[in-house]
């Protein structure tokens, strides 16, 4: 007789994969590994249910919520949240002729423990089939914007999108061969960041590792889009202000552990160490290989290292002193209403948000603004809105788009890890 | 009539002997012209020979420093190699998911660490030294477990089909076991619904993100004895991996060559079905290398997670990719192959690291496994019909 026990596994299977396709969002998981995951992950959260009489106009997100970036992506939904929570009338604006829709799209899967070129690609699909979908806001990682931008380019009529966190250089501006042509085939330009690019963070970062005394270097990159363009103008900018680098690496995220390469790093006797790239990089173990091989000297990095999740993969005694540059402007010198934004937050959700929740804000404001002027369902239109944003008086200060979509913002902050946490050690001015 | 067989005609001696040299000069010739090849087109991927030279020239003591880690590294790499090998010796069925028995084995030991934890006021944690022997005990019994286990539920009903099938079961319980990891590291959420689960913590607060293991072993220069700041490092942790590897190879050899289970088990690999006239218990005797390779991948798992400190659910894949290198490049299904390999991966990426390239590194340790295929396609210590050890 068969055994009843295999039937009763059978079933429960069968039983939990149906629940679980019935709970699964339309998230399409690219690796079997990522179901789980994505499953939990790709959260649908409407700010405002459409009321009947309105129509709806959507704005997607598509930022990281699986893997150790989500801890920072989930302040930066909450904030666009709160953004459409204040500014809005319940969602509704143009006197209730329009709703807004919110829904947040996760680019990260499971197996990566990052963003995924794939899962980012459906996200963009996703949103351009949507005829509702008016605002795209996202990526966090350069890498899938280069992805996403040429998707809702192409579309017609092309979906604006507006990022809270891409500081590659090559996405709006002239960096590698036919960039950035080759994001925007239809010609016309549909990608906007409220943030510095990694031209002034690059050349800056520079300038304050000659300011701190250091003379000698050695540049690390995680070979990704970001963290590479942010370490080639680093290296430029050292070049040319007369700082030594001692040698340029690029590491292998998945690598388990770096000592060969903390050897390699010793030998050459820097007095610092600048790394271009993102935590989920396995920047935390690099860091441990580094002062486990006895290297002294300061740990250099930028946004991309700059979250909880750095702190804890490196261990908080390994992480202290360790310092990195971010676009912006220091807390205590920020506007009214951004200073309203932290203690709005803090009221709301609890606690600090990471260092990109402000950004997020503001990308939604900008939004919702162009939103609210327009009035109008229709994608050119609102497009054509965010890039005629003069002198938003927003939570970041009073500033403007380019005609590249750039944010006429340049100021640059330097934080630094004490205690366990990072703390702003000031605004970076250097010519 | 017997006869005849044995005096079959072969050709006269002189053309065999032509025949055999012309191949060693082709070998040869073959051999040179990819050296040049490499030579000419390996500078971009890092193979620039005058600044190698010179790099040596200038820092020497790199060379034994890059020795140092690349041996204790191999040995990680050896130990879970093991795994591979015994597995496939027994039964020919390389098993995906020793990989990730190998992280839940490293996620058992951290857990089994947090009860000896102390956390010091600048938040580095630690624990004492005889936790760390303490904690190989439970790591190595749920590996063990967990690895007879999987035979039992995914791979025993499939010993008689084709060996593709059970391989795909292999990938299977590979991703399911993978996530199980990604879901052990949810536990890190429970202190925030209870104090009871505070040790917890040490699962860090993210799912996904790698967890820190507490410093055991300090982090001096054992070398400083001989003069202060001696320029090669071997700290306490290298010598531990170096000597946990050892004992456990040498362990496993003895098992394997002065026992009557382990008699059984080369039998087994030798021949299944005349072990099985023989009477010995083939499941038995199956059950029992997946509890040795089990017990194996436990004790690497907390031997890497002394030694780099972290432990994160994707970590089986880089190193059970590296490590089923190495079982092939000793030749698979033999012991002290697979040792060997995982020595030379060890060393092999070490110094690519520091001469050639770090980009590079992954390209180069598989370009030495595929020109080994090449040339040696049962592997370095392998033989026709894979003879165990």
């Amino acid at each position: 007789m068969k055994s009843p026990f295999k039937y009763v596994l059978l079933s429960a299977t069968v039983a939990a994969l149906l629940s679980a396709c019935a709970t699964a969002p339309a998230a399409a998981p690219a690796a079997p590994a990522a179901t789980a995951a994505g499953a939990a992950a790709a959260t649908e959260v409407p700010a405002a249910a459409p009321a009947a009489g309105g129509e709806v106009i959507r704005f997607y997100s598509s930022l990281p919520l699986t893997g150790s970036s989500a801890a920072q992506s989930i302040t930066l939904v909450n904030a666009i949240k709160m953004a459409i929570e204040q500014q809005t009338d319940a969602g509704k604006v143009c006197e209730g002729k329009f709703t807004i829709d919110y829904q947040s799209l996760d680019d990260a899967t499971a197996s990566a423990g990052q963003w995924d070129a794939s899962q980012e690609q459906a996200n963009a699909n996703k949103a351009v089939a949507d005829p509702d979908a008016m605002v795209y806001i996202g990526t966090f990682n350069s890498g899938a914007a280069k992805v996403s931008i040429p998707i809702l380019n192409q579309a017609t009529p092309p979906l604006v999108m507006i990022s809270p966190a891409n500081t590659n250089v090559g996405l709006t501006k002239p960096f590698d061969a036919g960039e950035p042509e080759k994001y925007y085939p239809s010609g016309k330009r549909n990608y906007v960041r409220v943030v510095t690019a990694d031209d002034v963070q690059g050349s800056i970062a520079a300038k304050w590792a000659q300011s701190l005394g250091i003379k000698k270097i050695y540049i690390l990159d995680d070979t990704q889009v970001y963290g590479k363009g942010l370490a080639d103008v680093f290296e430029k900018t050292a070049k040319e202000i007369g700082l030594e680098v001692a040698g340029r690496d690029g590491i292998d995220g998945k690598a388990s552990d770096y000592k060969a390469l903390a050897t390699k790093i010793k030998g050459t006797g820097p007095d610092a160490i600048y790394f271009g790239g993102i935590t989920q990089a396995n920047a935390g173990q690099l860091l441990k290989d580094i002062r486990a091989a006895g290297i002294t000297g300061k740990f250099i990095g930028a946004d991309g290292i700059l979250d909880k999740a750095f702190i804890e993969a490196a261990g908080s005694d390994v992480a202290e002193g360790v310092i990195a540059t971010l676009g912006g402007t220091p807390k205590g010198d920020l506007p009214e209403k951004g200073k309203k934004f932290y203690t709005d937050y803090a009221a709301k959700f609890g606690g600090e948000p990471e260092a990109y929740a402000i950004y997020g804000y503001e990308s939604a404001s900008v939004a919702i603004k162009a939103v609210s002027t327009v009035c109008k369902k229709d994608r050119q239109a609102i497009l054509d809105a965010v890039f005629a944003t003069k002198d938003f008086e927003g939570v970041l200060g009073t500033w403007s788009f380019d005609e590249r979509g750039d944010t006429s913002l340049s100021g640059m902050v330097g934080n630094e890890v004490k205690g366990g946490a990072w703390t702003e050690t000031g605004a970076l001015t250097f010519k | 009539m017997q006869d005849s067989a044995l005096n079959a005609p072969s050709k006269p001696p002189s053309t065999a002997t032509k025949l055999e040299s012309r191949r060693k000069m082709g070998r040869a010739l073959l051999v040179v012209c990819i050296a040049y090849l490499a030579l000419l087109i390996g500078q971009p991927a890092g193979l620039d020979v005058p600044r190698i030279a010179t790099d040596i020239a200038n820092n020497p003591s790199a060379i034994p420093q890059q020795l140092v880690t690349g041996i204790a590294n191999g040995a990680i790499i050896a130990i879970i190699a093991l795994g591979y090998t015994l597995v496939y010796g027994i039964i020919e069925l390389v098993n995906f998911a020793h990989s990730s028995v190998f992280m839940l084995g490293s996620f058992t030991s951290l857990l089994a660490l947090s009860f000896f934890i102390n956390k010091s006021s600048n938040g580095a944690i630690s624990a004492p030294f005889w936790a760390a022997l303490v904690c190989f005990i439970p790591a190595m019994i749920v590996c063990a477990l967990l690895n007879a286990g999987i035979e039992k539920v995914a791979y025993r009903r499939l010993r008689d089909a084709p060996k593709l099938i059970v391989l795909i079961s292999a990938i299977g319980m590979d991703f399911i076991l993978q996530n199980v990891g990604l879901q052990l590291g949810a536990l890190g959420k429970l202190p925030q619904v209870s104090p009871i689960f505070n040790q917890l913590s040490v699962m860090g607060s993210n799912n996904a993100s790698p967890k820190s293991f507490p410093q055991i072993f300090s982090n001096n220069n054992l070398l400083d004895a001989i003069y202060p700041n001696f320029p090669v490092r071997v700290t306490v942790a290298d010598v531990m991996v170096v000597t946990v590897a050892i004992v456990l190879m040498v362990a496993l050899r003895w098992f394997v060559q002065n026992t009557r289970a382990g008699k059984a088990m080369r039998a087994t690999a030798q021949n299944r079905n005349a072990a099985m006239i023989m009477g010995i218990n083939i499941d038995s005797i199956i059950t029992l290398t997946f509890l040795i390779g089990g017990a194996l991948a436990g004790a690497a798992g907390m031997m890497f997670g002394l030694y780099n400190g972290t432990a994160v659910f994707t970590m089986g894949f880089t190193a059970g990719l590296r490590a089923f290198t190495a079982a092939v490049l000793g030749g698979i299904g033999n012991i002290t192959g697979a040792a060997l390999g995982g020595i030379i991966i060890g060393i092999v990426a070490a110094f690519s690291d520091q001469y050639l390239s770090v980009r590079w590194t992954n390209a180069w340790v598989f370009l030495i496994l595929v020109l080994v295929m090449v040339f040696r396609p049962t592997g370095l210590l392998g033989q026709e019909g894979g003879e165990k050890a």
